[in-house]
């Protein structure tokens, strides 16, 4: 789907700063390019700066500093209604005063089209989200999911090659949010559109992007696709933010290029791969996902790393069961096992040894 | 309603239907929600539905006729105002009768007053003939034609005789065939002479000036109302110091200072005449005439105007204007097809406020408003404190009363009360 090496960036941001008091810095040099096509989601907690930067390229609010780059034009001083980019709001924002037919018919009408070509338009829209026959409807007697799709409809239906969406899922339902989750991508895809979204959700960032961008304090702390956003995130941060993750606080002994050796502050050794620490000395957080740790004695590697582990909780959730470990003074050590016949069932108060595989286990900045 | 009946109204526990069963559990939630109003209820029923109701019924109530003169009356039944003759002696006894009586208790004046709104002169008349006629024996001075025409004129002339039988009705329609310029004659409602023709071109006066400053009142409300919801919170609350102020200075000080505005030695026309835009000799005339009337009365009432429409605009978020932009909507489209519309109903609740508040106004025209800027409520005021012609003032009151209910309907029906929102 995505090909990054292709042409140039399509929507690039290229060192852009925004203050909004003139003292503190919302985004810190954003640097940034998406190529044509490309689904990109902007994932941080509240106040990360993502939607700053979102409103930034939608032009509702003005860079401080740098530049913002659409297919290669510099957008800073175009306006909004000139820069025709479709954009989905968090709350929907439909005009309530106008029927369904009416929000949808809007952007065309100020595109000055003509009436026919407009009714043939609105009805492919409202065709592809699959609300053909609301278009008589108001806005309020749609339900959340209902306005969504007609949000979704509106932001495309004047054909835009880069359509903006701000959280829009937010006020829905687990089950409705995953569906549309589905929808969205789908759409996106099919059209051949670039998107960026905003969510602070990590499940649908990693379900729907082609690219995840994790922001943190002004800045992207890590721009990458899912699958290696979540098996190799770059700092701790990132680990901590995407996915579930056990963390072991220690202190590098010895580093080598592909492999270093953690004490961990229980006074143990482990084997880590050093991501981003460089010095002997330095503190590290060292990151293991919970299902790469085994503790079925009859599945574990030869090369596993082994250590004591206390079983504290156990925690049913149907699908898996969940075990809360004390693993070298870490009373949260989470391990999971898929429900299956033949899993193995930890009982609170018993000590077993754990293990994982050296390259799962991650030493990153403290 | 047995308790094996399947489809029966629905049975609570202990057999009574549900819904009797709930009406009483209800009942002293209800008598204690009464209890607690009652207070407010009593007060304004007696302070304001009770006073209201009965000047609205002066406006028809005319028993006085019938009580002063009761024996007349009756004799003038049998009399042809139509004919051109004066009625017979007998009425004339009568009347001496039931004035004798009138002049003890000393309500001829009072009737006199009552007949002076029809036929000028009246008051005078019934006041200087009662203190001879309560020297008249109702037996020996008989007969008294003549002697009451001697005693004044009026006694002799058809039209006196007339005008009392014809307003000789318990309940009349004739303050209110005043109150739209026509009388109540022998002959049926009549055009009343041009020169007292005044109140008609009043209720249309007021209507149309009403009108006027609610449309100022939008067209200078509407700006400000859209500051103060879009400005930073520290510069909106400024601005809605600057809106409220003129409610902590009292009326009558604000306008007494348009009056010290405008006129004609006042300080635009100096100023005016300073920078060189209007000759000394010819000063605007902008008070005591309706120009003044309008620049005040927008002035007092913008407040009423902007508030209603600064809570409407408040309740818009900022992103359906952001959406209008981001699908190519210029700034002045966005507002026009996004914004405005959603603001309408603010716009309609100012509206009410300020014109049922206008329509009514009576001291700031008064002052300002000289003879051209007068409104009906000032001529209410006239009637209620200076002719002491109430039922007249009730009739209008009643009139202004009724335009207003039927404005609001057509607003109803054209715009939609639903569309009426204060807030929230």
């Amino acid at each position: 789907m995505t090909d990054t090496a292709v042409d140039e960036a399509f929507v690039q941001f290229d060192r852009v700063q925004k203050s909004y008091d003139g003292e503190i810095l919302v985004v810190k040099d954003l640097n940034l390019s998406m190529p044509k096509g490309e689904f990109l989601t902007m994932l941080g907690p509240s106040g990360s700066g993502k939607t700053t930067c979102l409103m930034m390229l939608a032009g509702f609010e003005t860079a401080t500093h740098g530049e913002i780059l659409l297919d290669g034009q510099p957008i800073n001083n175009i306006p909004p209604h000139k820069r025709g980019i479709g954009m989905v709001f968090q709350n929907y924002a439909l005009f309530p005063h106008m029927t369904v037919a009416e929000n949808l018919a809007f952007p065309l009408e100020v595109r000055k089209m003509g009436k026919s070509e407009r009714d043939q338009k609105v009805k492919r829209a409202l065709d592809m989200v699959q609300m053909g026959d609301f278009g008589g409807r108001r806005p309020a007697q749609l339900s959340g999911g209902q306005q969504q799709r007609i949000a979704l409809a509106r932001a495309l239906v004047f054909e835009p090659e880069l359509v903006l969406m701000d959280e829009p899922l937010g006020a829905l339902d687990k089950q409705l949010r995953e569906h549309m989750q589905f929808e969205i991508t789908r759409l996106a895809h099919d059209l051949g559109i670039t998107t960026v979204y905003v969510t602070h959700d990590q499940t649908e960032a990693l379900t729907m992007s082609d690219r995840v961008a994790v922001f943190e304090d002004g800045r992207i702390q890590q721009l990458a696709p899912p699958d290696e956003l979540y098996e190799e995130p770059a700092n701790s941060f990132v680990a901590q933010f995407i996915g579930e993750n056990n963390t072991l606080l220690g202190e590098i002994v010895e580093v080598g290029t592909d492999s270093c050796v953690v004490k961990l502050d229980s006074g143990e050794l482990i084997d880590a791969l050093p991501v981003n620490v460089s010095n002997v000395g330095d503190r590290t957080k060292v990151s293991i996902r919970p299902e790469r740790v085994e503790f079925n004695k009859d599945r574990l590697n030869p090369n596993a790393h082994t250590i004591k582990a206390e079983v504290k909780e156990f925690i049913y959730m149907g699908d898996i069961f969940r075990f809360r470990l004390s693993v070298a003074g870490n009373d949260d050590f989470i391990v999971k096992t898929r429900n299956a016949p033949d899993a193995v069932k930890l009982t609170p108060g018993e000590t077993i040894e754990i293990g994982w595989l050296p390259q799962d286990c991650r030493a990153l900045d403290a | 309603m047995s308790d094996t009946a399947q489809d029966g109204p629905m049975l609570a526990a202990d057999g009574t239907t549900l819904k009797q069963s709930l009406a009483r559990s209800l009942r002293r939630e209800k008598m204690r929600a009464l209890l607690l109003i009652a207070p407010l209820l009593i007060f304004i029923f007696l302070s304001f539905v009770v006073p209201i109701v009965s000047m609205l019924f002066r406006s028809i109530e005319n028993s006085i006729l019938q009580d002063t003169l009761p024996e007349t009356v009756v004799a003038l039944e049998n009399w042809d105002d139509q004919s051109g003759e004066l009625p017979d002696e007998e009425v004339y006894a009568a009347f001496v009768r039931d004035m004798l009586v009138a002049v003890d208790a000393k309500t001829h004046t009072r009737l006199g007053t009552r007949l002076n709104y029809e036929e000028t002169g009246m008051s005078s008349m019934f006041r200087r003939s009662g203190r001879q006629i309560s020297r008249l024996d109702p037996v020996e001075d008989a007969p008294f034609k003549d002697k009451l025409i001697d005693i004044h004129d009026g006694w002799g002339d058809v039209n006196t005789w007339a005008v009392i039988k014809t307003h000789a009705v318990p309940y009349t329609n004739g303050y209110f065939l005043n109150a739209v310029d026509m009388q109540r004659t022998p002959e049926g409602a009549q055009a009343q002479p041009e020169s007292k023709q005044i109140l008609v071109k009043l209720f249309g006066r007021t209507l149309y000036m009403s009108l006027v400053i609610t449309g100022f009142c939008i067209l200078l409300g509407y700006p400000i109302a859209f500051l103060l919801a879009n400005l930073p919170m520290r510069s909106a609350n400024l601005l809605m110091i600057l809106v409220l102020l003129p409610f902590w200075t009292s009326l009558l000080v604000r306008t007494s200072a348009w009056k010290v505005m405008l006129q004609q030695q006042g300080v635009i026309n100096d100023t005016l005449v300073w920078l060189g835009l209007v000759d000394d000799a010819a000063r605007l005339i902008i008070i005591n005439n309706q120009i003044g009337t309008i620049v005040a009365m927008t002035h007092i009432l913008l407040p009423f105007m902007i508030l209603p429409m600064y809570s409407v605009m408040q309740t818009i978020p900022p992103t359906y204007v952001r959406a209008a932009k981001s699908l190519g909507a210029t700034n002045w489209t966005a507002f026009w097809r996004v914004y405005f519309p959603q603001s309408i109903p603010g716009i309609g609740a100012g509206s009410i406020l300020v014109f049922i508040l206008a329509i009514g106004y009576y001291i700031t025209p008064e002052i300002v408003g000289g003879t051209q800027g007068v409104f009906i409520s000032n001529r209410i005021a006239y009637h209620i404190s200076s002719s002491l012609n109430w039922g007249l003032a009730a009739a209008l009151g009643t009139i202004l009363l009724g335009a207003v209910l039927i404005l609001y309907w057509a607003y109803d029906r054209i715009v939609g009360i639903d569309n009426v929102k204060l807030g929230g």
